[in-house]
């Protein structure tokens, strides 16, 4: 029986000006298993995301490797769990690829000759090692992904998080990153819109509707009760 | 981006980056009590500072033409105030502050073009600044950046709808619109970074690859770097 790493019971959350975005959403997710996380705009699969990671904090009960997630836990939680972020741009804030992929193992508490060394590892990992030296803005938006993925894979996380990773990636660049996902052993949640980027990675889904869970299976069966597989019609899977 | 050169020169490699930051703001604040206190012969002692100021740029190898081009951003502000000394009957004082300005400038565009912001906020923490406004200037600093990009983008989307024709009053209302949007932009923008920062483990306090050492380098660095404009002030009369 696999580790259970994410257990979520009845999770709420209200915005500032009381617009509910999360109304009771249960989840659950296992060592190596990946979960895609579909759902229209607004229906709270990015919300749900931030509360993982404790940007965010609502009710109900969320459990990380079975530490419960409280202000107390908070670090425990950033050390299991990667987020991600759908810009890179925001993500990437440090002067130079090496630097910036450094910052989270820095945190961590670790020296700097042991942050670089983890840095390069993850750097080599998603096939960035060569970049080292360069100014994060000054690549690609495939490449930049990249980064942004070794920047948290420098964490040594158990658990991925990776909201709409396909933006501004062009076919090569998404199917690149497909591979790249395919190849890490971590347990994975991919938050997007790309069906068949969905398809691709995870084996189950989850679907959100206004801040509820409504339904969950295999990413063909989900798309289907939820009339999304319409648009695959005609299109060709990813390799 | 042209914003990012500061950064890219902060990078190089030279004598002058290699020194503790400790010891480049020790020097810089030495530098600019002498060039505030000078009251004499600024005639000569101006030119000399700045000739100080261009050497270190020269062994910095950064180019001292776009240096001091830069420095120039001071001016548009002391210009102001050194207008309302002259209009108040003071024309040589007027002078003196704007000049005095550029070269203390100049001055902090070196510390800053010979030092990366993270060693640079790190060594001002080892000289006892406090610790919550070193991170209100590694915030704002990164800030910046994020709204000089914003408002490029946000250029380049009005100019592709013609924003730069309109003339007049209709455009001063479309730039104020613009502005409100992109404080509004830049304020989302920068949520999302600090987002990025906290999901990292990030706990209010930039870390350094490399801890600072302040080594005899470091020292045999600061005391002609403090020194010689001192004495230079001292032997060409500066006044008290």
């Amino acid at each position: 029986m696999s580790r259970r790493l994410i257990e979520v019971r009845d999770l709420r959350f209200r915005y500032h000006d009381g617009t509910p975005a999360l109304n009771g959403v249960d989840f659950w997710l296992d060592a190596r298993e990946t979960v895609a996380l579909l759902g229209p705009n607004g229906s709270g699969k990015t919300t749900f995301v931030l509360h993982l990671n404790g940007l965010l904090s609502g009710e109900g009960t969320i459990e990380i490797c079975g530490v419960p997630l409280t202000k107390e836990t908070l670090s425990h939680a950033r050390r299991k769990i990667g987020l991600v972020f759908q810009d890179s741009d925001s993500q990437l804030f440090m002067p130079t690829v090496i630097e910036d992929a450094a910052f989270g193992p820095l945190n961590l508490g670790l020296t700097g000759d042991e942050a670089m060394e983890r840095a390069r590892e993850a750097l080599a990992q998603v096939g960035m090692a060569a970049a080292e030296n360069r100014a994060p803005w000054h690549l690609s938006a495939g490449e930049k992904k990249r980064v942004a993925i070794a920047g948290i894979l420098a964490m040594r996380p158990e658990i991925l998080i990776l909201d709409e990773p396909t933006t501004f990636l062009d076919p090569p660049a998404a199917a690149a990153l497909l591979q790249l996902l395919r190849e890490l052993p971590q347990a994975k949640i991919v938050v997007t819109h790309d069906v068949l980027f969905a398809g691709a990675v995870a084996p189950r889904a989850v679907f959100f509707e206004k801040g509820a869970v409504v339904g969950e299976g295999t990413v063909p069966d989900v798309l289907q009760r939820f009339g999304w597989s319409g648009p695959l019609t005609g299109l060709r899977t990813l390799p | 981006m042209h914003h990012a050169v500061l950064d890219e020169w902060s990078r190089r490699e030279s004598a002058l980056h290699r020194r503790d930051p400790r010891a480049k703001t020790a020097a810089l604040v030495v530098f600019l009590i002498v060039v505030t206190t000078s009251t004499h012969n600024f005639v000569v002692l101006g030119p000399a500072y700045l000739g100080m100021l261009v050497a270190g740029m020269a062994w910095a190898r950064i180019p001292p033409a776009g240096a001091l081009a830069r420095a120039a951003v001071v001016l548009p502000f002391s210009l102001v105030f050194a207008g309302a000394v002259a209009l108040a009957g003071d024309p040589q004082r007027a002078v003196l502050l704007a000049a005095k300005s550029y070269v203390s400038a100049a001055a902090v565009l070196l510390l800053v073009a010979t030092t990366p912001l993270p060693a640079l906020l790190r060594g001002f923490e080892g000289l006892g600044a406090p610790r919550f406004l070193l991170m209100v200037a590694q915030f704002l600093y990164r800030y910046l950046f994020v709204i000089s990009e914003e408002a490029q983008h946000m250029r380049a989307a009005a100019l592709s709808r013609g924003g730069g024709i309109r003339a007049g009053r209709t455009r001063f209302r479309a730039a104020a619109g613009a502005l409100a949007v992109l404080f509004a932009r830049s304020h989302v923008r920068a949520s999302d970074i600090h987002r990025a920062m906290l999901a990292r483990g990030f706990e209010g306090h930039f870390r350094l690859v490399r801890n600072l050492r302040f080594g005899l380098a470091d020292a045999l660095f600061l005391v002609p770097a403090a020194g010689f404009p001192l004495a230079l002030r001292l032997a060409l009369g500066g006044g008290v």
